[in-house]
């Protein structure tokens, strides 16, 4: 198939369409709205259902049960949106219930501004909503693997029977690429013996539901979830390693930014000066154990993000102290420049002779 | 080719977005790579609006651009405003129709494009995005002018009578 121009947000929508997403419920936000908009003009001819709820609390409540009666089911905001879908995307996660979550993610706190943002990091990774969940965080940096990890989230979300989560931000969403839209990578799935699709007299009703009032009960449903997860690390890290060979310094970035990096490694391959990155695809599972494969001569890690710091913290845990954390980042809105960060590599590689 | 990367600016309703779009899309048949971004915010019709187009052999590492090899200013605020983003030798296009002033750098190539006048003389002021489409692509070769009428052909293939008009604006761009 010939690649097509496409707006992120639309790119977003018509991914999900041919990954198999037949429900769509939303309420509109800038920066994402082309999503909905193209939801709402296309999914009906593929014979799916897109309705505008009347809140987002209501949106994610409608994902809830359509997934709980085995659809493949998506939703789509901004940060705030996001944040009010929290409650929701806690009992999806605790009922085991697949769904498509894409957040097209804007400056922060509160409501904000309209421009793009990565304050959305903690929220999404560190479970926004309540108890001992997570949800697997996609990252996309063009709009080509956008396509593809969408197409290929609603998969994995019914593989795992966990919620998926697709974070883009507000550049990646307006922004034009060309676009090649590929059919998903199949995963061998078992029927949804699970989903409430009426027992029709022959089989034992199906109970969905995250109430559990017994600790022990609670407990296991706890365990559960944490050997879920645990194979999910072992399986689903993706990341871009690029240029860590020899690399003085190693940046972390992910998305939008990790471009803007890419950018700035090849000015400063005209200053001489060797750096690489380490471009994490999932957020969740974050891939910790390739920074035990820097090499010795990587004298520092650097984290930049459009933030005042938060996937630092990670990177934190993956570096083990081995050498020094350094961080740059936007926030407000505003996008790091290339020559800022150039002028921060330089201060700091400069100390630190 | 090296890489391109346009910053196209003007009020919201000169057309500035789709010029870029023109662009990308041109790019994008000849088989380069392609990427553009928007300013995007509380902005309608008279209020200022811009587009980042980065056009490459090369896989394209941001789609920011800080420094542009070519900025195109459709009004006076766009100039002030992206004047200093043009890099060392590179380009600034002036629609010298709104704008009455001239560059202050002495480092760069200047050129004063008065797309509103001409877009007039040809009857259709709204064409004036065309005139200056067509000149920026005369003066930097970023694309050919038969991609841009391919890219024409598809974007109006359900309103084919404008085709003719921007294709004579965009004709008449390149003569200047």
């Amino acid at each position: 198939m010939a690649k097509t121009l496409m707006k992120g947000n639309e790119a977003f929508a018509a991914a999900a369409i041919k990954g198999g997403c037949r429900y769509f419920f939303g309420y509109p936000i800038t920066p994402q709205n082309e999503l909905p908009e193209y939801m709402s003009r296309e999914l009906p001819k593929a014979g799916g259902c897109f309705l505008q709820a009347e809140s987002e609390i209501a949106a994610i409540n409608m994902v809830y049960g359509a997934a709980c009666a085995g659809a493949r089911v998506m939703t789509s905001s901004s940060s705030p949106g996001i944040a009010l879908k929290q409650e929701g995307i806690s009992f999806l996660a605790s009922a085991e219930l697949p769904c498509v979550i894409i957040n097209v993610s804007r400056a922060g706190p509160g409501i904000g501004g309209i421009q793009p943002g990565q304050a959305d990091y903690y929220q999404s990774t560190r479970g926004g909503g309540n108890g001992d969940y997570q949800v697997i965080v996609y990252a996309p940096a063009s709009i080509q693997e956008a396509v593809e990890l969408t197409a290929n989230a609603f998969e994995t979300a019914d593989y795992y029977r966990n919620p998926v989560m697709i974070l883009g931000d507000g550049m990646i969403g307006q922004m034009m690429e060309p676009v090649e839209l590929r059919a998903p990578k199949k995963r061998e799935l078992p029927p949804k013996i699970w989903a409430l699709t009426g027992t029709r007299g022959q089989r034992s009703h199906n109970t969905i539901k995250s109430l559990a009032l017994e600790p022990d009960d609670l407990e296991e449903v706890n365990l559960k979830l944490k050997a879920k997860y645990d194979v999910i690390r072992k399986n689903e890290v993706q990341y871009e390693a690029f240029h860590l060979e020899d690399a003085e310094i190693v940046f972390v970035a992910y998305g939008t930014v990790s471009r803007i990096v890419k950018a700035v490694i090849e000015e400063l391959s005209s200053l001489n000066i060797k750096a690489g990155l380490i471009r994490p695809i999932t957020l969740w599972p974050f891939p910790f154990e390739v920074f035990d494969t820097l090499s010795s001569k990587t004298k520092c890690v650097m984290s930049i993000e459009m933030s005042l710091g938060q996937m630092v913290d990670d990177v934190k845990i993956a570096v083990k102290g081995r050498v020094p954390v350094e961080f740059y980042g936007r926030s407000g809105g505003n996008i790091p420049s290339p020559e800022a960060i150039v002028e921060k590599t330089k201060e700091i590689l400069g100390g630190a002779e | 080719m090296a890489t391109h990367k346009f910053i196209i600016s003007g009020f919201g309703g000169q057309g500035v977005m789709s010029m870029g779009m023109m662009l990308a899309y041109a790019g994008m048949i000849e088989g380069k790579e392609v990427t553009w971004l928007p300013s995007y915010g509380p902005e309608m019709r008279g209020g200022t609006a811009n587009c980042n187009v980065v056009i490459s052999d090369k896989p394209i590492s941001s789609p920011v651009i800080t420094k542009a090899t070519s900025v195109v200013a459709m009004n006076l605020p766009s100039l002030k405003k992206f004047e200093d983003n043009v890099l060392k030798n590179g380009n600034i296009f002036v629609n010298s129709s709104l704008v009455n002033k001239k560059i202050s750098r002495k480092d760069i190539k200047d050129y004063y494009i008065s797309a509103n006048d001409i877009a007039l003389e040809l009857g259709n002021d709204k064409a004036a995005n065309m005139i200056m489409l067509g000149a920026i692509i005369d003066k930097t070769n970023v694309v050919n002018l038969d991609s841009v009428k391919q890219v024409l052909e598809k974007l109006f293939k359900n309103k084919k009578a404008v085709i003719p008009t921007n294709i004579k604006a965009l004709n008449k761009g390149t003569m200047i």
